[in-house]
């Protein structure tokens, strides 16, 4: 339900910028075009159609990955956002990665050790990962790796490989370098998160009845720490890597912009910059199905980890 | 020292001694169990019995090794099968729990894991402490489960706890407890969260299963029917204090405590023949302001000067031990100011 | 359990002074406290305490420009004590003014969100229905957006509405009304929460009996119910709305360089870090971050403090 609301709701806005906010004909033709030529180009574009029609072809256009042409460059959307989509998508995977090796561990680890210097340390220094902007971070990592030591590369996405129309970063050694520092700029504020949610939610298992009676049994402190208490975090951990997946691929613009990383983020800032409504719309249509896909896959995850959600699922299925 | 069923000449299974268990609190240490000792036989069941905040549950947690901090153990001893346990350091104390003593919590409701099988969760306590190939941990917990009443627990042994009812799900942490054969099961207030219907049940299961496994319990219960249908012998405690405790029958029919028969005339139809129930004045004290000399003596109708000031230790009081000084040679003391026209 | 009473217990909870025991008992609170009260005071006193006036071109000479702070390098110049950018601005007073700006936007875009979003709640609480349908329908969508995306969609709306001359000039309350736009829903959803609650209350119906209007008595006693909470939200959202007018400055979508907030001054200091000058990202960085923090560490102690049942 929530899934087609968001698809809904972000059709409309894209269509809405995309048809009353841009003039699609004033981007096209030249200044000093005569207004007959103009009309015959409305027609010939159906803007003079009644708008429910256009938003119909609009939505139907964009399922065939159509987005008509950019008012900056003149090049077909689609093919714009294609380029650069792998570059997008393969930073945004390092940095879950990232955010979630390193994030839940140590969540973990100061979730079973609340009092232990190293997880107070841990804790104060989240707090200032949740404080520092992303942008700030990428500056002060370039600042130290690039610029002082001189060991990573600050720009770009360094040596890639084409294969079909995807090019990625992962058969190159520069190419990889290059993946450093912008994973780690866009995971760190979600590792934070991460772990201040695993450990808060490890704080209130550890409380719970059926780990003292998981104690009371004499089961070792690996099965109660790993097995129970860590199983019993993962929903809402689930849950918020589903939510933050989307805000990651959003953030990921901003990371896009300090390391000069040729993405869709990137693009996006430009086209907000020269307000080229066709590649605005196209993004946000793009964001609002990641959202989509996500959320299918969190679903299909709980099924995984929550008996009591299959026991539901089983109970409907019987019914019918 | 031993009361009651005077049953064996061995060392008994379980020996409390003097235990104090204490809270640090922003306002001072509370002292929640104060100086308790008892002993548990063999496969005897010890009842014990008391208003919430008398100490009751924490004692079977101090029992157990779970204290949850910053409660600690403060003082005393506690030994099981004449071993010293209160002082082994974690893992040691791991391997005892589950393997020698089980346990029972209140609520069946949330004491299982909800993601895992009842059978997988059975099989891990039972591989934990016994070397057994999983074939025949498996055996063991399905033949388990069909002890404590399951239907059908072959297939009922990859179910998941919300598949089950209170009822049923109680009967899997009694299988749980027993399936390592421990040798005693603390059960702390085991049925208070089931229905009254269900109670009977589950309390009758884990009576004949400890008497068929020789598994000696401690029952720890606000519920004196409960106590009287199970128990050997029954502890009534009272602001973190052993009150009175000897055989079931003889407390039940002969309180020695003012306090033990307050409780006796609160309950309908155990009462010597009264026609109306009886209640205690006032409430138990808290912990942070216990008064002096004998913690009961607020709402003692029996007291005297001497229970203002000095605080009775366990006594012989017929078949039972009671700490009051009624029993005591020297008795009460005179009696306290204004309260002579009661008297 | 009517809501007069609820307030007044939360009155008595303040004025009993757990609030201000938790506050003295917590060093990092007092801490972040002064860290604030220091920053907002040099910000708004810049025009007074600032050494130079970093954006009258008048007073810029190209020869200051690129001077290393004088703690560092025997080449600084204790007229510019944190250094100078390219143009000769003198760094310190920049942030100076720069924070000032930061603040200015940050709280007015608090301002927007929390207006908004509690009229949003008492309509959607109060009228119920369709209303409250949709008003819930978009907060839902919006959630789904991170809110710097948000901000941006209607920025670049903007842009694509008004020319670029017009924009600069109304950037600021174009950057503002973005933020806002982006930050109400969690006011909405709690206010909605409360209206929910008091709306079947006696007391709203017996007003109706009465002849008073149902709608300004609930108003009344709502909102001191949700003051608590919303003080919470506002507290926690302002770092976030200084963070974000920061990023899309950043971006440079957000402040026009000829009124440099804190971001926009990393922007400008960015493009000089590869050569080496630092000092001009690194001290407005600082001061951003510092700021953030403290914020965040009020908003924290203020939800433990209050505790109203947040997250």
């Amino acid at each position: 339900m929530q899934s087609v609301a968001v698809l809904l709701t972000v059709g409309l806005v894209s269509f809405f910028l995309f048809r009353y906010v841009g003039d699609p004909v004033n981007a096209m033709v030249g200044q000093d075009t005569p207004a007959v030529e103009r009309e015959a180009l409305r027609v010939k574009l159906g803007l003079n159609d009644p708008a429910p029609i256009q938003f119909v072809r609009f939505i139907a256009n964009a399922a065939h990955g159509q987005f008509g042409l950019s008012y900056r460059t003149s090049e077909p959307v689609s093919r714009m956002i294609w380029e650069r989509l792998p570059a997008t998508l393969e930073l945004s995977f390092c940095a879950a990665m990232f955010a979630l090796l390193v994030g839940v561990p140590m969540g973990v680890y100061t979730g079973l050790y609340p009092r232990h210097w190293s997880s107070r340390t841990l804790q104060a220094i989240s707090l200032i990962g949740v404080s520092l902007p992303t942008f700030l971070i990428g500056i002060l990592l370039i600042l130290f790796f690039s610029v002082i030591l001189r060991w990573l590369p600050s720009f770009g996405r360094g040596e890639t490989v084409t294969i079909g129309w995807w090019t990625t970063n992962f058969l190159r050694w520069k190419g990889l370098e290059a993946l450093i520092l912008p994973s780690i700029t866009l995971g760190l504020f979600q590792l934070t998160l991460l772990m201040r949610l695993v450990r808060s939610e490890m704080l209130e298992v550890m409380r719970t009845d059926y780990i003292k009676f998981a104690r009371a049994r004499g089961l070792t402190n690996r099965a109660i720490n790993f097995g129970h208490a860590l199983k019993n975090t993962l929903v809402p951990v689930i849950t918020v890597t589903g939510l933050q997946l989307g805000s990651l691929i959003a953030f990921a613009l901003v990371t896009e912009t300090v390391f000069a990383w040729p993405g869709v983020g990137q693009l996006f800032i430009q086209s907000v910059q020269f307000s080229d409504i066709p590649v605005m719309a196209a993004y946000l249509m793009l964001i609002g199905l990641f959202f989509v896909i996500i959320n299918l896959i969190v679903d299909l995850l709980y099924f995984v980890v929550d008996p009591r959600l299959r026991g539901q699922m089983g109970v409907r299925a019987g019914a019918h | 020292m031993a009361t009651g069923r005077s049953v064996s000449n061995n060392a008994p299974l379980l020996e409390v001694r003097h235990l104090r268990v204490e809270f640090p609190t922003r306002r001072g240490t509370l002292l929640a169990v104060d100086d308790v000792s008892f002993e548990i036989a063999a496969g005897e069941v010890l009842g014990v019995v008391g208003e919430s905040g008398a100490g009751k549950s924490l004692t079977g947690n101090a029992i157990i090794g779970l204290l949850e901090p910053p409660g600690r153990v403060a003082g005393g001893e506690i030994r099981l099968e004449g071993r010293r346990i209160d002082t082994l350091p974690y893992e040691e104390m791991r391997k005892v729990r589950g393997a020698m003593m089980g346990a029972i919590f209140q609520d069946p409701l949330t004491c299982l894991n909800p993601l895992y099988s009842i059978g997988r969760q059975l099989v891990e306590t039972i591989q934990t402490h016994l070397p057994l190939p999983a074939g025949q941990a498996r055996k063991r917990a399905i033949d388990l489960l069909k002890e404590v009443g399951i239907p059908g627990a072959e297939q009922r042994f990859d179910h998941y706890p919300h598949q089950f009812s209170g009822g049923m799900r109680q009967r899997v942490v009694i299988a749980l407890a027993l399936c390592a054969g421990p040798k005693l099961i603390v059960a702390d207030e085991p049925t208070t969260a089931l229905d009254v219907s269900i109670q009977a049940q589950v309390i009758a299961l884990l009576k004949r299963l400890c008497r068929e496994h020789g598994t000696a319990v401690m029952l720890v219960t606000h519920d004196m029917g409960v106590i009287a249908e199970t128990a050997d012998r029954v502890a009534v405690m009272y602001a973190g204090r052993v009150a009175e405790i000897g055989p079931v029958r003889e407390v039940i029919k002969q309180a020695k405590h003012p306090y033990t028969k307050g409780l006796m005339g609160s309950i309908p139809s155990l009462g010597h023949r009264a026609d109306r129930l009886t209640q205690i004045d006032g409430a138990m004290p808290r912990l942070t302001e216990i008064p002096k000399g004998c913690a009961f003596n607020p709402r003692c109708g029996q007291r005297g000067l001497r229970c203002l000031v000095e605080r009775p230790n366990l006594m012989t009081a017929g078949g039972s031990l009671a700490a009051c000084w009624l029993h005591d040679r020297q008795g009460v003391g005179g009696a306290v100011a204004g309260e002579l026209a009661d008297a | 359990m009517a809501s007069r009473t609820a307030f007044a217990q939360w009155l008595h909870h303040a004025a009993d002074s757990d609030i201000w025991w938790s506050f003295k008992s917590s060093a990092t609170t007092v801490v972040a406290a002064v860290v604030t009260f220091l920053i907002i005071a040099m910000a708004f006193l810049a025009p007074v305490l600032a050494p130079h006036t970093p954006f009258d071109p008048g007073t810029l000479s190209l020869s200051d420009g690129l001077k290393p702070p004088v703690l560092v390098s025997p080449d600084g110049d204790w007229s510019f004590p944190l250094g100078t950018d390219d143009q000769g601005r003198d760094v310190l007073s920049s942030i100076m003014y720069g924070t000032r700006l930061s603040l200015i936007v940050g709280f007015a875009s608090v301002v927007v969100a929390l207006v908004l979003g509690i009229a949003a709640g008492l309509i959607s609480g109060y009228f119920g229905g369709s209303i409250d349908a949709v008003i819930m329908r978009i907060a839902d969508v919006q959630l789904t957006f991170p809110a710097i995306l948000v901000a941006l969609l209607i920025d670049g709306l903007v842009r694509g509405l008004i020319s670029s001359e017009r924009h600069d000039e109304i950037a600021t309350f174009v950057i503002i009304g973005a933020i806002g736009l982006s930050f109400w829903v969690q006011y909405a959803r709690t206010v909605r929460g409360s209206v929910l609650v008091e709306k079947n209350k006696e007391y709203v119906q017996a007003a109706r009996v009465i002849g008073l209007s149902p709608a300004v008595i609930m108003v009344r006693h709502v909102l001191p119910n949700v003051t608590g909470p919303v003080l919470v939200i506002a507290t926690i959202n302002l770092g976030l709305a200084i963070i974000t007018e920061a990023t899309l400055s950043f971006l440079g979508v957000g402040l026009p360089s000829t009124q440099p907030s804190l971001g926009t001054l990393i922007r400008l200091g960015n493009d000089l870090l590869q050569s080496g000058e630092w000092w001009i990202v690194v001290f407005p960085g600082i001061t951003l971050a510092a700021l953030v923090l403290a914020v965040n560490l009020l908003g924290d102690w203020l939800r433990d403090a209050l505790n109203p049942k947040l997250r």
